[in-house]
């Protein structure tokens, strides 16, 4: 069964959200890491750049598959976390921790009340 | 969609399931990249009972076989394996398959899941009412497992007095396993990893994938699936047929020139097209490479000129190597461009990433 910590806010592309001060910590879900299978390579091709709400800002590649990532809401990439160069199975091991992806600077905070609660998105995965 | 016969065992295994060539196919149970290992180091076992094959027996069997395939079938004994092509009258590739003999007079056609009624009629078209053979499809009756990896000979025999640590690659002997009769051991495979495959009836299907999982477990044995199976076969440069190669490509062209004879007493359909083009040399060829800047080249991903950008062709198969942990793949390059050693570019998504042409095998 997947882990999908209460804490955190989600979006149907199986995307999780953490605020941490004025910026947001994005990374795949649990589930989303267990569906694509083992994590090869992590692409992030939008650093520093301002990138709208559900546009791709990078893609994870697992071993027979490409998934793009998109924008839980419109900000601005940040960071990039540059331990998955060399480690993108972190994504795998540890998705909500070591496995995160990126961190943005949203346009406006207030829109992450549109994301998904633990709960609901428990229910689009039908957990 | 058609389920195999081991089809709960897989479910109990909690396998993700994909369509392929109209089956409902185990892609992975653990993990690819764990699947992938343990065949390497140890031992895998795989369900691709969605392959097909064809019995072809009668006087004039082996006459069926030389004009229809590449390879020359004459060279066979019962006992023996040859991997070969089916071809067209352009030299064209309609499937790729292994010719077992299985008698005088009677061979077994292993061919893919989902060229089986194309390859069954284009078979068939063939054979002339004057010609003594007959035909048989037992795909839909017939498991296949592969079971693969270094430890494969010592993990089975406890399960068959056929001498599976002196077998031949590319031999086979049918035989009983694990308590069932006429179970074809075949020391062959399509992961470059040694190992036998296993031809018999479905209803042994579950006795003999228990018995393997049981007599694999000390030597660390994992079910695996197509998605291991596939990073497995491209480390080893094996082609896979809708991908690296199709009616439009030649074994010339596809790095099959040798298991193209063209001296045979019966030649093949192709043999004049195939004449013209060992002649003349093939207009293109497959080319195995490696990914210099960071990324992953997929099938149907551009091949570039490395100066001036402009598209030569196109990947083939393309994956992370769990072995070697780099990007590999293939594709078609124009001949004067499939050196070895030369440097060409990947269009991946918005970028061009760099790539070397190196030799297949990769590992």
């Amino acid at each position: 069964m997947s882990n999908i910590p209460s804490d955190l806010k989600y979006t149907k592309d199986h995307e999780w959200v953490r605020v941490q001060d004025d910026v947001l910590v994005i990374g795949i879900t649990d589930f989303a890491q267990g569906e694509l299978g083992d994590i090869v390579y992590v692409e992030i091709d939008t650093l520093d750049e301002e990138v709208e709400a559900e546009s791709a800002f990078g893609s994870v590649e697992a071993v027979k598959t490409v998934s793009e990532l998109f924008m839980p809401l419109s900000g601005t990439v940040v960071e990039f976390n540059e331990r998955l160069e060399d480690e993108p199975e972190l994504v795998n091991t540890d998705p909500y921790g070591e496995g995160w992806i990126v961190k943005v600077r949203p346009n406006d905070m207030t829109d992450i009340e549109e994301l998904l609660t633990a709960e609901a998105y428990g229910n689009e995965i039908g957990a | 969609m058609k389920n195999l016969a081991l089809f709960e065992r897989h479910q109990a295994l909690g396998a993700k399931m994909m369509a392929f060539a109209g089956y409902n196919m185990p892609v992975s149970y653990s993990s690819i990249t764990q699947e992938h290992q343990a065949v390497r180091e140890r031992l895998g076992v795989f369900d691709v009972s969605h392959m097909g094959q064809f019995i072809i027996r009668g006087k004039d069997a082996l006459n069926v076989v030389q004009y229809l395939t590449s390879n020359n079938a004459a060279k066979l004994a019962p006992g023996k394996v040859q991997y070969s092509c089916l071809l067209n009258e352009k030299g064209g590739i309609v499937d790729d398959l292994l010719v077992y003999q299985l008698q005088d007079n009677g061979y077994m056609l292993v061919v893919n899941a989902a060229n089986i009624d194309k390859d069954k009629a284009w078979i068939l078209k063939h054979i002339t009412p004057e010609q003594d053979v007959e035909f048989l499809d037992i795909s839909s009756r017939t498991t296949l497992l592969a079971v693969q990896g270094p430890k494969a000979a010592q993990a089975l025999q406890s399960l068959t007095k056929v001498d599976l640590v002196n077998m031949t690659y590319y031999t086979f002997e049918k035989g009983v396993f694990a308590d069932c009769e006429n179970v074809l051991i075949s020391a062959t495979g399509y992961t470059g990893a040694g190992g036998f495959e296993l031809y018999f009836d479905n209803k042994h299907a579950e006795k003999i994938w228990d018995a393997v999982l049981e007599a694999g477990r000390d030597h660390g044995i994992l079910p695996c699936g197509l998605g291991a199976r596939d990073t497995l076969r491209l480390e080893k440069g094996y082609c896979l047929y809708g991908n690296d190669m199709n009616e439009e490509n030649n074994p010339y062209e596809a790095g099959l020139g040798w298991i193209t004879k063209l001296k045979k007493a019966t030649p093949s359909i192709a043999q004049e097209a195939l004449m013209a083009v060992k002649t003349d040399g093939p207009l293109k060829k497959l080319i195995g490479f490696e990914l210099v800047d960071k990324g992953i080249a997929r099938h149907g991903y551009p091949i570039l000129e490395a100066d001036s950008g402009v598209p030569i062709g196109e990947v083939t198969s393309g994956t992370k190597s769990p072995s070697l942990g780099k990007a590999i793949g293939m594709g078609y390059v124009p001949t004067a461009q499939a050196i070895v050693g030369s440097t060409i570019k990947i269009g991946v998504r918005k970028k061009q990433l760099e790539a070397k042409i190196v030799k297949t095998p990769f590992l």
